[in-house]
């Protein structure tokens, strides 16, 4: 019989794991088959006793966050498939990388959030107590990605954090067991803020699209103060809820606002829809828009709407000229999915491939070790040139890019959205690691 | 802060978002109205009448084309729905329906969503409608505007019917007693299943006319049905002429509000729902004492 069952593909390891799992999480550190010199953790050492390494992935799959989700989600199945078979662009970032992690296959579990804390939440909480993922992941909702930090630092699991452009999330709700490799709102508004300045002049008048969660307050707060800077005031600030069904409402008041400059926050299909909805009220006739926190989709959703609109992203396909990693990327994308990879697809795909490096260095899954590793803040690659963590935040200093949508025209191909204006180096751009009152908990 | 055309321009706007709420919800309300039935998968409807139609704009390059594909498939697929499954629940318990019918949109959704995905789809308005009108007050979408009119025209076939037909004497006796109706030896069943195609043709219809404005995605359904209900409870649930004025106050109550602070128009909604409900327990129009 047990012949039978390692013909099928289920190891001796795995036998003993499962019998554990019957025995109870509790007993594991004194079965001799697991003694580790680590003390148990979190879902360390039951979730990675066995030949697998199990992760929770939560992403919008449903709701205005539905497309971002699913291109996320797309970066990490890459991700680990290129992890499970010691894909060569995984060794540029993770050089002791040979198959899995540590020798260990990842396997995974993907839960829809719906861009909803709760949900996402209770997802990972399920993750963690049945499957003992040993790291959880998810966001492109910053409100997901607070939940999720609150959760990893309570239950003593690493979460390696999708999207999510909150100061908040490495700032004043920042953990020790969360780390992020995305940049604040913050860092997006003094990357774009210069450029703006640069484009339209000082002392400018301006209407914001703000949707009313810790990710939309912080990137208004954030623009508006850079913005100040440069003389510029905010004539109407418009909060409409998360996935707003119209914004009719809200534009007529930009409209009559007098503004010379349309910032608009929103994200997703938000953006799509409200980006829509001022050409359809002659909005964007009147002012300029700027889209501070892209999401790249807009271009082709809101067909060509973009075009003249500068924006700041974490990635856009075309750097692959410049740094050959993401030509890497982009190639296995295309060739696996037969588009593009966008923002959500890079971001899921380094932040695995960061995690693996900062597990293999660690040469283990305890989560202090791993972290710790992360807070040495050494030097790592990335799709977008070399980047570090920061011990004191947990934050990734990473590059941020200002694109400028392209002219019908000028396009080369039907992908082409975008010229790069700016690769702004992230030293320099984000602010300091304690300026949203960022205090790590413990590591136990 | 407040300025006489502001004003005018969000009254305006509610009317232009009152009206497109009174067309969803009068589909709503007949069904409700005629056969008991809270029809959840409503806002699925809409949705699928925006698909529907964007496909047939994909092939044909015609918007009216589009609104007859889009309204006819819905209304065929409200008929198929109501024969295959909810004639099943007339006599059992409304909780039993409602998530019958919630379980129906979910299925109708992910449908959507595993054809066209989640990324939104585009459907232009037809080429005379493009731009902008300037009505002297404000400047306002030129296609706003010909949705006021299309749903007018909309609400005032279905009014013809409902009102100045042998079918719509039938559905308005059969909202008052159905039982009366049947003993008459009207065949209300069938009735029932034009009923519920109406209905649901009604939610198609302003599907695919409202798809210019917001661009279609597998969720918008869900957005609306709630204001939709809201709009149905206000103006009295079975009521045809309170579906159209309960949809063009929420539409005010939601664009007035905006103006001031646009986080509290669902609010304001909603509180004024609660005051109609403790005022006038039937709606505004509703019928006092119908089971």
């Amino acid at each position: 019989m047990t012949d039978d069952l390692i013909r099928r593909g289920l190891s001796r390891r795995g036998l003993l794991q499962t019998t554990a799992g019957l025995i109870g999480g509790s007993v594991l550190p004194a079965m001799p088959a697991f003694a580790e010199d680590k003390p148990a953790i979190g879902s360390y050492p039951a979730g990675v006793s066995g030949s697998t390494a199990f992760i929770g992935i939560s992403v919008p799959r449903t709701g205005t966050y539905a497309v971002q989700g699913e291109d996320e989600l797309k970066g990490y199945q890459l991700a680990i498939e290129h992890i499970n078979e010691g894909h060569e662009l995984i060794k540029k970032i993770s050089p002791k990388t040979s198959k899995g992690v540590l020798g260990k296959e990842l396997k995974f579990g993907v839960a829809d959030s719906a861009a909803k804390p709760n949900e996402a939440v209770q997802a990972q909480q399920r993750f963690i107590s049945e499957n003992k993922a040993i790291m959880i992941t998810g966001g492109t909702s910053s409100a997901v990605a607070v939940a999720l930090n609150k959760l990893a630092q309570r239950e003593h699991v690493l979460f390696v954090c999708g999207i999510s452009g909150s100061n908040d999330t490495t700032g004043k709700d920042c953990v020790r067991y969360g780390v992020r490799q995305n940049f604040f709102g913050q860092t997006a508004a003094a990357a774009i803020g210069p450029v703006m300045v640069r484009e339209f002049g000082k002392g400018k008048k301006a209407a914001y699209l703000t949707p009313d969660y810790t990710y939309g307050h912080t990137v208004t707060k954030s623009m508006q103060d850079f913005l100040a800077t440069a003389g510029w005031t905010t004539v109407t600030n418009q909060v409409a809820p998360l996935g707003a069904p119209d914004y009719s409402s809200y534009l007529l008041n930009v409209a009559n606002s007098g503004a010379d400059v349309l910032i608009n926050v929103n994200w997703g299909h938000d953006a799509v829809l409200s980006t829509q909805q001022a050409k359809q009220f002659g909005v964007l006739d009147k002012m300029k828009l700027v889209v501070p926190y892209q999401v790249p989709f807009i271009a082709r959703e809101t067909g060509g709407l973009m075009q003249g609109v500068y924006a700041a992203t974490d990635y856009w396909w075309t750097i692959e000229d410049k740094f050959p990693l993401a030509k890497m990327f982009n190639e296995a994308f295309e060739k696996k999915y037969g588009y593009k990879p966008e923002w959500g697809a890079e971001n899921a795909y380094v932040s695995f491939a960061h995690w693996a490096h900062m597990c293999e260095e660690a040469g283990s899954f305890n989560p202090p070790d791993v972290i710790k590793v992360y807070e040495k803040g050494e030097t790592i690659p990335s799709l977008v040139g070399d980047v570090h963590y920061r011990p004191e935040d947990h934050q990734c200093i990473r590059p941020v890019i200002i694109v400028k949508g392209k002219q019908q025209k000028d396009m080369k191909n039907k992908e082409d959205w975008y010229d790069v204006v700016e690769i702004v180096p992230g030293e320099g751009l984000m602010q300091k690691p304690d300026a949203f009152g960022c205090h790590l908990g413990d590591y136990t | 802060m407040i300025s006489w055309p502001n004003l005018v321009s969000q009254l305006f706007n509610g009317l232009a978002l009152g009206a497109l709420l009174a067309l969803i919800s009068s589909g709503l309300t007949i069904i409700y109205g005629t056969l008991g039935v809270l029809n959840l998968a409503h806002g699925a409807m809409f949705m699928i009448g925006g698909y529907a139609g964007f496909v047939t704009y994909q092939y044909t390059e015609s918007f009216i084309l589009a609104i007859i594909a889009g309204s006819l498939f819905v209304m065929l697929l409200g008929v198929v729905m109501e024969r295959t499954i909810i004639r099943h629940f007339y006599h059992r318990p409304h909780e039993d329906q409602l998530l019958v019918t919630f379980g129906l949109g979910i299925c109708f959704v992910e449908i959507i969503r595993l054809i066209f995905s989640s990324q939104s789809q585009l459907v232009p308005p037809p080429a005379i409608f493009q731009g902008i009108t300037n009505l002297g007050f404000m400047f306002y979408p030129t296609y706003r505007l010909a949705v006021v009119g299309i749903v007018a025209v909309a609400l005032g076939a279905l009014f013809i019917i409902l009102y100045r037909t042998r079918l719509g004497m039938i559905v308005r006796a059969g909202i008052e007693d159905s039982v009366m109706v049947d003993s008459l030896g009207i065949n209300v069943y069938r009735v029932f299943m034009v009923v519920f195609g109406i209905g649901a043709m009604a939610a198609g219809f302003a599907g695919i006319v409202n798809a210019p404005v917001v661009s279609l995605t597998p969720g918008i359904g869900d957005d609306i049905l709630v204001q939709t209900f809201v709009v149905v409870v206000i103006g009295g649930v079975g009521s045809f002429p309170g579906a159209i004025l309960g949809g063009l106050i929420a539409g005010e109550i939601i664009s007035v509000t905006s103006m001031f602070n646009p986080g509290y128009a669902y609010v304001m909604l909603f509180a004024a729902m609660t005051l109609v409900l403790v005022v006038r327990p039937h709606g505004l129009l509703g019928v006092q004492g119908r089971e």
